[in-house]
């Protein structure tokens, strides 16, 4: 569905020279996976992402989708075909809730009545009842609200691929966990392929069908989060995954004070 | 006082409606100019540095010099080099204020619009000026406000405008005037605020009964602005057009009254254009956009003809009759009898006691006086052959309006000022011209001059002619003060002076 070949990026840097940010990456996505990059800050996750939706250009490779290579299409109707949600959310102030989740239909011209009966499909779906939050404003909304209206946009327009960068970073706990479960149904029931990115590991295990881990531009292991999480392929993943393993680890003790350690495994 | 001041309320609509219409016209191309501006900055920001500096640099030249500059840029006075100086002048504010809004606009916000797929333009048009539009519309507010006071100042070059008022009121200390037209300016800049708050307001919350309502209101101030019962109050309607014009001092708006009025018993319709500039007049009449005003032969002899010795009278007059005819097709018309020669005065008790009745004299006292002077003096090549003729240097040189520059040197300001011989307030204040026995300064004759194609025309000539020679010095001397030192208004100085004349 989606595949990256030999993908590079480089940022003209300052005296000390350029940035690498991406160095020759290779994934395949598969129809209907969702595929979690998780990663510290400046690993080149985001910058990966962005470059699925040309928001950023490849320095060097190619990226297919569906068969295509989308250096050949015109950028802005691929993003119109792509979902992107990101932690900023970005909904349009002066525009009402309605307005907001419609945006890419009505760039598309789709007819009036048309996007009004998706809008409602859509609040219907994250769970706000449209009577009493179409005209809505932005600021009228939780932060969860937001993410959500944020989410239903990017979807308005029957997107088929969504694009995901820390969508959840700016919720609180509670919400978060909320909005991961909608997301997860939502994937399965519109049949979505997915690329997030996150630095929260536990995000990325609980999500993903697989995991990319990076660091310093490249791919360090990619695998279903089980196999990860049972064999790091190096010091640096396992030690990317040792404060969830020793969270859970604690958890379990709590659980079950009885219950000897050391034998909690995944 | 009572007829004074009907006779500048006579005046008012049309001077308000030609406000109106410069102020709004110049504030609609202003705004259409910058939007585009607007958006060019906010696409490439390389280019916004230079564009909000240029805008700034327009800024930064004073709006009289700048109105003054578009004459010799578009070649003519009148309403169009007003409006040019007015739009570049109302493009600045819309222009940092659109920018600055534009630029304010939450980043996430651009990266979401850009990641829904919105084309650069849809961005701008959608996301980026509505979000920057409170702060725009403050710009355009600014700017409104700005323009109308700017527009007072367009008198000189030749648009009629409330500032009609303020410079002729000014030159002929006619406060009631002054106050007229500083008051209807403060009116209508805020009633254009008020207007286009309105229409923010409205744009804001979608009020589409609100937003009609400003739009008409602003329709019928323009609408009541161009008609014509008022718009035309000072055209010449079907009668065969004569344009009026007069320099900015007493004496030279009641000239252009008394000929507005014989022209007019003649059966031509007359337009005045008061408060020129002294070379914009001169301009003007040879690229023949206004018809006739009266000059003065030693402003034309150094002024125009460039010379620095002053000949004899009758010289003058033959070189400088020739000179227009040959280089401009002006015609002089001829002397008109009385002469205002530029000259230094002070006051006679002074001059007495300090033993100065010369330039000469003065010139041996000059190191401990202070010179007072119009505007103009200082720069003219008279004021220059005087001080190097006699080897004048003062302690100290002042530029004022010249109706402040009388009283500067009544209460001691000042020791000499330049003066007009033909000003009634040198008799009334007392005060001495000093003579100029090594005739550094020209012959002032007053004299009628037409444009080239007045020249040919028989029947404005024939209504002119009677003026050459019937007003001698006692005359105009007398006019100017009725109008400087009664009070009375430029018509009535005017009436009186066509009833002195001899039939």
């Amino acid at each position: 569905m989606i595949s990256l070949r030999s993908v590079s990026k480089v940022y003209a840097g300052d005296a000390t020279g350029n940035v690498l940010a991406v160095d020759s990456l290779s994934i395949e996505v598969e129809r209907g996976e969702t595929l979690v990059l998780l990663g510290a800050s400046g690993c080149g996750k985001t910058t990966t992402l962005k470059m699925i939706n040309r928001l950023v250009e490849p320095s060097a490779g190619e990226i297919h989708i569906n068969g295509r290579n989308i250096a050949d299409l015109d950028p802005v109707s691929l993003r119109r075909s792509i979902g992107y949600v990101f932690q900023g959310v970005g909904l349009f102030p002066h525009w009402s809730v309605a307005a907001n989740i419609g945006a890419i239909p009505a760039l598309l011209d789709w007819p009036r009545a048309r996007v009004a009966a998706r809008v409602d499909e859509l609040l219907e779906m994250i769970g706000l009842p449209p009577a009493e939050y179409r005209e809505r404003r932005p600021h009228e909304l939780s932060g969860g609200q937001q993410q959500r209206v944020g989410v239903a946009r990017a979807l308005a327009a029957e997107a088929k691929v969504l694009l995901m960068d820390e969508p959840f970073g700016a919720v609180d706990p509670i919400t978060r966990d909320g909005l991961q479960q909608e997301i997860d149904q939502m994937r399965r029931q519109l049949e979505l392929t997915i690329v997030m990115v996150t630095h929260d590991v536990t995000e990325a295990l609980l999500l993903a069908d697989r995991v990319g881990v990076m660091d310093a531009g490249q791919l360090l292991q990619i695998g279903p989060p089980a196999e990860i999480f049972a064999r790091p392929a190096s010091e640096l993943v396992a030690r990317l995954l040792e404060m969830p393993r020793r969270q859970t680890d604690r958890l379990h003790a709590l659980a079950h004070p009885d219950a000897p350690q050391e034998e909690t495994d995944l | 006082m009572s007829a004074q001041l009907e006779s500048q309320l006579a005046q008012l609509p049309a001077y308000f409606a030609s406000h109106v219409l410069l102020t709004v016209g110049a504030l609609a191309a202003g705004v259409a100019l910058a939007l585009p501006l607007v958006g060019l900055a906010v696409r490439k920001p390389t280019l916004a540095g230079p564009l909000l500096g240029a805008a700034s640099v327009i800024q930064t030249i004073p709006g009289l010099a700048l109105l003054a500059l578009m004459v010799p840029l578009l070649g003519r006075i009148g309403v169009a080099p007003a409006l040019l100086a007015l739009i570049l002048y109302s493009v600045l504010p819309v222009l940092r204020n659109g920018v600055t809004g534009a630029l304010e606009v939450d980043p996430d916000v651009l990266e979401a619009a850009r990641g829904i797929g919105m084309t650069e333009s849809q961005l701008l048009l959608r996301v980026q000026l509505p979000l920057a539009a409170p702060v725009l519309v403050a710009g355009i507010r600014t700017a409104a406000i700005w323009t109308v006071g700017m527009a007072t100042l367009s008198t000189p070059v030749g648009a009629a405008s409330l500032g009609n008022f303020i410079f002729s009121g000014l030159q002929t200390q006619n406060s009631a005037a002054v106050l007229l037209g500083c008051v209807s300016a403060a009116v209508l800049a805020l009633a254009l605020d008020a207007l286009i708050r309105l229409a923010e307001v409205a744009t804001r919350r979608r009020d589409a009964r609100l937003a009609w309502t400003s739009g008409l209101l602003l329709a019928l101030l323009v609408a009541l602005a161009s008609w014509p019962p008022i718009a035309a109050a000072q055209r010449a309607g079907d009668r065969p057009r004569v344009v009026v014009g007069a320099k900015t001092f007493t004496e030279q708006y009641i000239l252009a009254e008394l000929l507005a009025m014989r022209l007019r018993a003649s059966g031509f319709g007359v337009e005045k254009r008061a408060s020129l500039g002294s070379t914009v007049i001169f301009d003007a009449l040879a690229a023949g956009e206004i018809d006739v005003y009266v000059d003065y032969s030693g402003t034309i002899w150094a002024n125009q003809m460039k010379r620095r010795n002053t000949p004899s009278p009758g010289l003058v007059m033959e070189a400088m009759t020739e000179w227009l005819a040959k280089t401009h097709g002006i015609l002089v018309l001829g002397r008109l009898g009385f002469e205002n020669a530029y000259g230094l005065a002070m006051r006679r008790d002074r001059a007495e006691r300090l033993g100065i009745a010369t330039l000469a004299d003065l010139a041996a006292r000059a190191p401990q006086l202070a010179v007072g002077a119009d505007y103009e003096f200082f720069a003219r090549p008279e004021w220059i052959a005087v001080r190097d003729r006699y080897g004048l240097a003062f302690r100290e040189q002042r530029s004022f309006d010249p109706t402040l520059m009388y009283a500067a040197l009544v209460e001691g300001h000042v020791d000499v000022i330049s003066a007009f011989s033909s000003d009634g307030r040198i008799v009334a204040f007392d005060l001495r011209v000093l003579e100029d026995p090594e005739q550094a300064l020209p012959p002032y004759d007053a004299v009628l001059l037409l444009s080239p194609q007045a020249a040919t025309r028989a029947e404005v000539v024939r209504a002119l002619r009677p003026l050459v020679g019937a007003l001698d010095d006692a005359r105009m001397r007398n006019a100017n003060k009725r109008v400087d030192l009664d009070a009375r208004s430029i018509a009535e100085a005017a009436a009186e002076l066509a009833r002195s004349l001899p039939r």
